[in-house]
């Protein structure tokens, strides 16, 4: 216990253990909730809640907006293409004027490391980090950590293997720092390119076979590929990619005979992952969207103060 | 006027000084240093349990004038050079319009003479603009006063621009200020390509930018027999191959700065811009052997690399935040943290502040014979005080070591006779 005494959550980095652990068992009855017909549940009534995106997100952003509303928190959108920040306003300038107009939590993506820790550090509003850079992304790691749990019934000591792109990967930082925390074995694999620098000392073990990779693990997570990394140079083409990491049936025989497929979204199928597999009976995709409704409705929760009794009740 | 400064403990690594001594000043010249020296009508300087030092140069600042006034300018970065215990220092040619003519080198030293409280020694840069493509006017700014060359802040490019530049530049006796980087290796990096990098998900500036740079150079000083001088060191492998370079017999010197000499990657964490530099602040690895290369005399000098900015350039998102620390102020306390940590011996510190960076650079300065310019660093190696940016003469608030507390600190500095700072105050 204890996250919900945090002003903020800007990284699995941070959070214990237990912390963790007390965010998947509230997400538990928040789920339910999310079955129920009727979802609206009165907890966060009177409390307000901006989401201040600048990057583009689909899911990421909608999935808050609606934890938000179904907790009935008031939940805005600030849209950077439209706000002020496209005439050139600072970031602090940007957070000032929200705090002053009372917002209670404010959930930002920013394609720069560290800028919630900045806007964290300049503000009074609760922070959530949706993704900064290639640091970290919490509630997807998170979400990813509940799907796991939920099917493998533990977090503990599994085998997980990451493919893809990890060196930009928030994804992938934020899922090694929270399965480590639970002695998972986590593996890494991708391109040479796309391997960080001493990657290991982060307590994963990294490889550039796919198959090595994938032997005997419990689950595996793909990574989203992003077409500018080609156009850099950071590998030869698209197709030789596919070739060498993309995800399809014969990689799963490798692995447990009930390994789970997870991907943070939004798929390149045929690139990294093959149709047979994100569609399979592995695969857990789907399902992780749910998930993150009910993990940031958790987290909402917590972090704006309700009580256990309540949810339940 | 005549100053007499009374027992202090004098250091002046050049001559092997370091005694307890008095020193007697006339009008801007040294005219006596001996035991027990008596005058009359003078102003009588107790420097008991004082270290008295030939002024301190730091051949690297920015001061920003003409141009970016708001950053800095000479009146304010010569009073925190004075304030940080410096009698001399080199100005940087990246201003707007670049010091890459005669009247910007003009205006830079009348100002420094009109406003300034230190000698001010212009650096005049290697191309036309900074840009890389061609050679600035060298005889001229060689005849206006420029004490060196360098495009600071960029790398110069082309290996054929560079070697001109050296040749050219030999005919004057003029040293080539090399800030090494290679562009293609360091772009859109924010910090040390290293652990900390991936633990930060911040893009990392590999080592190997740097190094490849310092050999390509080192290669050209070879081929030209021009003197080149590496600018802030900050990897392990830059130094091994400056060591090697200098055994060969080749020109090269170099500088370290203080924040590579004390900081690590590790603090970037905080994603407080202020730790923003370039080149990034290292590994530990890295520091330790830029510590031990102090004493080898592979490093000729310490140089601040002083880049003040506005806050506007620093209290935003890390990537978006300037590089560069106002490092004057600092200089001192910080590197002399080093000497009451046993991992360098005072003279060997104080040389790497005068005698070392006046070498470097062909100046008639960093002793304390008589008969020379009055510049002298009094410092108090006994006085613990924290930094406090908000209290910098310098317009540059931008610190990594706001709130560090540091043990000896400048207590005062006499530039040509005259006091310009004593016990925390600018005198002039």
């Amino acid at each position: 216990m204890g996250f919900e005494k945090r002003k903020d959550l800007l990284g699995i980095k941070d959070l214990s253990r237990e912390e963790i652990e007390q965010i998947l068992d509230t997400a538990v009855p928040m789920k339910d909730i999310l079955k129920r017909d009727i979802k609206k549940v009165p907890t966060l009534r009177g409390k307000a809640m901006v989401t201040v995106f600048y990057e583009n997100s689909t899911r990421t952003r909608t999935s808050f907006e609606i934890a938000g509303k179904y907790l009935s928190a008031d939940t805005v959108n600030l849209s950077v293409s439209t706000s002020s920040v496209q005439k050139g306003e600072s970031l602090k300038d940007t957070i000032r004027t929200l705090e002053v107009m009372g917002f209670d939590l404010m959930v930002i993506r920013h394609s720069v490391s560290g800028t919630p820790h900045y806007v964290a550090r300049n503000t009074g509003i609760r922070v959530i980090n949706a993704g900064d850079g290639a640091n970290e992304h919490p509630t997807q790691a998170l979400l990813d950590m509940f799907s796991i749990r939920e099917k493998k019934k533990t977090l503990e000591d599994l085998k997980v293997a990451i493919v893809g792109d990890i060196l930009h990967s928030r994804v992938a930082r934020s899922n090694i720092y929270g399965l480590t925390k639970f002695g998972c074995e986590v593996r890494v694999v991708g391109p040479a390119t796309l391997i960080p620098p001493e990657v290991e000392k982060l307590g994963v073990k990294s490889y550039y076979s796919l198959d090595k990779a994938l032997k005997g693990v419990d689950v595996i997570n793909v990574l989203r590929i992003q077409r500018e990394r080609q156009q850099k140079g950071l590998f030869p083409s698209l197709d030789e990619y596919s070739e060498l990491y993309m995800l399809r049936p014969e990689h799963l025989k490798k692995a447990k005979e009930d390994v789970l497929v997870l991907h943070p979204g939004p798929m390149n199928r045929g690139v990294e992952i093959s149709s047979e597999v994100a569609d399979g009976s592995q695969s857990v995709i789907e399902e992780q969207v749910t998930n993150g409704v009910a993990v940031r409705m958790a987290i909402l929760y917590l972090m704006m103060g309700g009580t256990k009794d309540e949810i339940i009740n | 006027m005549r100053l007499l400064i009374k027992g202090g403990r004098v250091i002046d690594p050049a001559n092997k000084v370091d005694k307890v001594l008095d020193i007697l000043v006339e009008n801007d010249k040294i005219v006596e240093t001996g035991q027990n020296i008596y005058a009359e009508d003078c102003i009588n300087i107790d420097a008991e349990n004082k270290l008295v030092c030939p002024g301190f140069i730091d051949i690297h600042v920015h001061l920003r004038e003409p141009g970016f006034e708001y950053k800095e300018d000479i009146y304010s970065g010569t009073r925190a050079a004075a304030a940080g215990g410096f009698t001399t220092i080199c100005c940087m040619p990246n201003t707007e319009p670049v010091a890459d003519n005669k009247s910007v080198i003009s205006f830079i030293k009348e100002q420094a003479r009109d406003k300034g409280v230190v000698n001010v020694l212009p650096i005049g840069a290697i191309t036309k603009r900074q840009q890389g493509q061609e050679l600035v006017e060298i005889a001229e700014l060689f005849k206006v006063g420029c004490v060196a060359l360098s495009d600071d802040g960029r790398p110069v490019v082309r290996a054929d621009i560079m070697r001109y530049a050296l040749e050219y530049a030999k005919m004057f006796s003029l040293p080539v200020l090399s800030h090494c980087e290679e562009p293609a290796l360091s772009q859109d990096g924010q910090m040390n390509e290293g652990f900390y990098s991936t633990y930060y998900g911040l893009k990392g500036i590999p080592a190997a930018a740097e190094e490849i740079m310092v050999a390509r150079d080192i290669i050209l000083a070879k081929l030209t027999g021009a003197h080149v001088h590496i600018c802030h060191v900050s990897a392990r492998g830059s130094l091994e191959l400056i060591r090697r370079a200098k055994e060969e017999g080749i020109k090269i010197t170099c500088e370290v700065t203080p924040h590579h000499l004390t900081l690590t990657d590790e603090i970037v964490g905080s994603y407080d811009a202020d730790t923003k530099v370039n080149p990034p602040l290292r590994s530990k690895e890295d520091v330790e052997v830029l510590i031990n290369a102090l004493s080898e005399g592979i490093i000729d000098c310490i140089a601040s690399d002083h880049a003040p900015h506005h806050k506007e350039a620093k209290d935003c998102e890390y990537s978006a935040a300037a590089f560069g620390i106002s490092g004057l102020e600092t200089s001192v306390a910080v590197t002399m943290s080093l000497v009451h940590q046993g991992k360098i011996g005072l003279s060997d510190w104080v040389a790497l502040n005068t005698i070392g960076p006046a070498q470097v650079l062909g100046l008639d300065k960093g002793t304390l014979n008589k008969g020379r310019a009055a510049d002298i660093t009094i410092i108090d190696p006994e006085m613990v005080k924290k930094v406090d940016p908000t209290k910098f003469y310098s317009k540059g608030k931008n610190t990594p070591f706001k709130g560090m507390e540091f043990k000896g600190w400048p207590w005062m500095t006499i530039r040509g006779g005259r006091i310009v700072f004593e016990d925390g105050k600018i005198k002039a």
